[in-house]
C-alpha cells in the first residue's frame, strides 16, 4: 500500500456540479479516490450518480467545479481518460455469435491493442483458457460476466467503472468475480462500482451515497453501520404484526419503521430504550415479544440517508 | 391442523430440447407464506413459475407425470378456474404507456372478468393500497420506473388472487422503491392472514439480500431446487460459526486467515473478512489471530464473532452438494 500511497489519486473532484436547466443533478460533489481502491456508489434514480460518472468519463461538461481522473482533466482530456479506463455494465456487450477468444480479440481492436500474448493473459486472468474456442452465447451467466470483465481489461486500464456487475449470478460465481476484481486491485487497478445492491455495496472498500445529486457520505461499509445512522436500530417481535407496525409508525420516538418478513425493524434517535419504545407498543395493545437493539445494516443506512422523510 | 396449500405441486418438469429448465421440482407453499425462489440467472426460476400460472405445458415424465394444484385446483385439468386464483406479474409486463393509470386498471379488471359495477370500487381500493390513487388521470408512459412496477403489481392482484406470483420484481429496482415494494407484499400476505382469507406469495429473486425477508426460501440451480427452509432455520444448518476480522492490509489477512486451522473459509469483502469456523474453534482461532496477524505486520481494528449471514450459509451449502 505505501508504494502506492506515493502516486497522485486515480479519481480527484472538487465542487463538481451540473445544472440541467433549472434541475441542479449534481451539487459541488468533493472526492478523491487513491489507486487501488475499491469505491461503491450508491443512490436512488435520479440522485445523480449517472451525471456524476458522465462527467469523469468527460461525456458531460460540468458546470461548475473540476475534476481529475488519473491526472487527466475531464474536460480538457476527456479522450486520454477513455482510452485509460475500462467499463463493464450489467448488461455487457458480447458478442453472442464470437468465441470467448473472438470477443477478446474484437475489443483488443478496438483499443489498438497489438499484443497476441496480451489476449492469452487475459483468458488466463479471467479463468476462460479452457473455454477460449466457446461461443459466449453459450457461456453460463458467471463465465459471460468475467469474459465480459476480459473485455473491459484488454487495453490494461488503470481504472474500470463497473455498472451492477454481478447482478444475476449464482453466490459462488459472484465471490469468484470479486476475488478477481481483487487481484487486480491489487495489482495497482482502481474499480468504481455503481449498484443499487447492498450485497454488491459490501464488496467494496469505501461507499458514496448520492441523494438529489449531493454526497451525503463516504466511507467504510463498517464505518457506516456504525456511524452514519442518526440513531438506533431495533429488531421488534410482536404478533400480530400490521398493529404493531401501525402502533410504531404513530410513535413520535420512531423515525422509520419497516416490516422484515416475520418481524419488524425500528430506528429510533439514539436517547429511546428498550422500555419507553415497549411502553409506547403497550399503549397501543401489541406489546413487544422480544425487543432488541441490533447493529443497523448497510441497506437500514441507505435507506435512512436516501429516503425523503 | 393441515396447512392449506395454494401451491402444492410435485415433479415440475420442463425440457426445452436437451436444455432441462426444470427438472422434477417439488414445490408447496402454505397460506401466509412468502415464499422466495431463489437463484442465478438460468437456474430455472422463471420457468417454474410459469409452469406454476399454466404459461408452460410441463414436460410429462416418464412414471411420474406432473401435478400442479394451486389452491386446490388443477392446473392442467381446469385451467381456467386455477388461473383465477393466481395473479401473475412477469419479468417484464407491459402496461399501455397511452393510457391512463386508471384506464390502464380498467383494462386489466375487464380482461379478469370484473362486473361493470364492481369494477370502480375495487380499482380505487388496489389503487390506495398500493399508492397510486392521487395518480389516477396521470399517462403511464409519464410515470416512474417504480409507480409504474407499483401499477403492474396493481394490475396483478385487481381481481383479488389468493395466490400472488412475481418474477423478480424489484431487478433494476433502486433500494428505496425496492423496499417501498416489499412493504406491499409483505402486508398483503399479513392482511390476507388477518382476514381469514388465505393468501400467498412467491417471489423469485437472485439476489440474497431479499431471502430474510421471505418465510421460506428455495434455492434453485440447474433446473433442481438444492436447498429449502425458512431463513431463521437456515441460519441453524451452518455448523459453524463466523468470525468478522477488520482491519489492514486486507490481502495479506486474508493469505494469512486462510492458512489458520479451524478456518474452513475466509470470505473477502470490501473493508472485512468473514472467516467461517469449524463449530467451537470460534474463541480459539480469534485468541490465536489476535497474536499471528499483529507479529506479521496486519493492524486489526475489530476481531469478533456475528451471526451468520444467509449468503455465507447457501455457500457452505452449496459447496457440499
Amino acid at each position: 500500500m505505501t508504494d502506492q500511497a506515493a502516486h497522485s489519486p486515480a479519481i480527484t473532484t472538487k465542487d463538481l456540479s451540473r445544472r440541467f436547466g433549472e434541475f441542479l443533478a449534481v451539487d459541488r460533489v468533493t472526492f478523491t479516490v487513491q489507486p487501488g481502491e475499491v469505491v461503491g456508489y450508491l443512490g436512488p434514480n435520479g440522485s445523480g450518480k449517472t451525471t456524476t460518472i458522465r462527467m469523469l468519463l468527460g461525456l458531460l461538461r460540468p458546470s461548475a467545479g473540476t475534476g481529475q481522473v488519473l491526472d487527466y482533466d475531464i474536460v480538457q482530456q476527456s479522450e486520454q481518460i477513455r482510452a485509460k479506463v475500462g467499463y463493464m455494465s450489467q448488461k455487457f456487450a458480447l458478442y453472442q455469435e464470437l468465441t470467448a477468444r473472438e470477443n477478446l480479440a474484437f475489443y483488443a481492436g478496438v483499443y489498438g491493442v497489438r499484443q497476441r500474448q496480451r489476449i492469452d493473459e487475459v483468458l488466463e486472468l479471467v479463468g476462460l483458457k479452457d473455454q477460449e474456442r466457446q461461443r459466449a452465447g453459450e457461456l453460463p451467466v458467471g463465465w459471460r460476466q468475467r469474459l465480459a470483465l476480459g473485455t473491459a481489461i484488454v487495453h490494461q486500464p488503470r481504472l474500470l467503472f463497473l455498472d451492477e456487475p454481478t447482478s444475476g449470478v449464482d453466490p459462488l460465481a459472484r465471490r469468484a468475480f470479486w476475488d478477481l476484481i481483487y487481484t487486480l486491485v491489487e495489482g495497482g487497478v482502481t474499480a468504481f462500482v455503481t449498484t443499487h445492491y447492498m450485497d454488491e455495496a459490501e464488496y467494496c472498500g469505501r461507499v458514496g451515497i448520492m441523494r438529489d445529486g449531493r454526497l451525503l457520505a463516504f466511507n467504510t461499509p463498517s464505518w457506516l453501520k456504525q456511524n452514519a445512522l442518526p440513531g438506533l436500530a431495533w429488531d421488534v417481535y410482536a404478533e400480530p404484526l400490521l398493529p404493531a407496525l401501525n402502533a410504531l409508525e404513530a410513535c413520535t420516538c420512531v423515525l422509520r419503521a419497516g416490516l422484515v418478513s416475520d418481524h419488524l425493524r425500528a430506528i429510533t434517535p439514539p436517547d429511546v430504550d428498550a422500555t419507553e419504545l415497549q411502553a409506547r407498543l403497550v399503549e397501543a395493545g401489541t406489546p413487544a415479544v422480544h425487543l432488541e437493539q441490533v447493529e443497523p445494516t448497510l441497506e437500514d443506512v441507505f435507506l435512512a440517508l436516501a429516503s425523503h422523510n | 391442523m393441515m396447512p392449506e396449500y395454494l401451491i402444492d405441486a410435485s415433479n415440475l418438469r420442463k425440457h426445452f430440447g436437451g436444455l432441462h429448465a426444470v427438472d422434477g421440482v417439488d414445490l408447496r407453499v402454505a397460506s401466509g407464506e412468502i415464499y422466495g425462489l431463489m437463484g442465478p440467472d438460468g437456474a430455472g426460476k422463471t420457468t417454474t413459475i410459469r409452469l406454476l400460472c399454466g404459461a408452460l405445458q410441463p414436460t410429462a415424465g416418464k412414471e411420474q407425470p406432473t401435478q400442479i394444484l394451486i389452491g386446490g385446483v388443477d392446473m392442467l385439468r381446469q385451467t381456467e378456474l386455477a388461473r383465477q386464483q393466481i395473479g401473475y406479474l412477469p419479468q417484464r409486463f407491459s402496461l399501455y404507456e397511452d393510457l391512463t393509470v386508471l384506464e390502464n386498471i380498467h383494462f386489466f379488471a375487464q380482461a379478469r372478468g370484473l362486473q361493470d359495477r364492481d369494477w370502480r370500487p375495487r380499482c380505487m381500493e388496489i389503487l390506495q393500497f398500493v399508492g397510486l390513487a392521487e395518480f389516477l388521470d396521470r399517462r403511464t408512459g409519464h410515470l416512474s420506473g417504480g409507480m409504474k412496477q407499483k401499477l403492474g403489481l396493481a394490475a396483478a392482484l385487481v381481481h383479488r388472487p389468493r395466490l400472488l406470483l412475481l418474477d423478480e420484481p424489484t431487478t433494476g429496482v433502486d433500494p428505496v422503491t425496492r423496499q417501498d415494494f416489499w412493504q406491499l407484499i409483505i402486508r398483503l400476505a399479513a392482511e390476507g392472514n388477518q382476514n381469514g382469507r388465505s393468501t400467498a406469495v412467491l417471489i423469485s429473486t437472485p439476489y440474497m439480500d431479499e431471502a430474510a425477508r421471505c418465510t421460506r426460501v428455495g434455492f434453485m440451480r440447474q433446473g433442481h431446487l438444492v436447498v429449502e427452509d425458512t431463513p431463521a432455520r437456515l441460519r441453524t444448518r451452518l455448523q459453524a460459526q463466523v468470525v468478522e476480522v477488520v482491519g489492514r492490509p486486507l490481502p495479506l489477512m486474508r493469505r494469512l486467515t486462510s492458512k489458520e486451522p479451524g478456518v474452513e473459509d475466509v470470505q473477502m469483502f470490501g473493508d472485512r473478512l468473514h472467516l467461517r469456523v469449524q463449530e467451537g474453534q470460534a474463541e480459539a482461532v480469534m485468541e490465536h489471530l489476535n497474536q499471528v496477524l499483529p507479529e506479521q505486520g496486519c493492524q486489526i481494528s475489530r476481531l469478533r464473532t456475528i451471526p451468520a449471514q444467509l449468503e455465507d450459509i447457501f455457500i457452505s451449502l452449496l459447496e457440499i452438494k
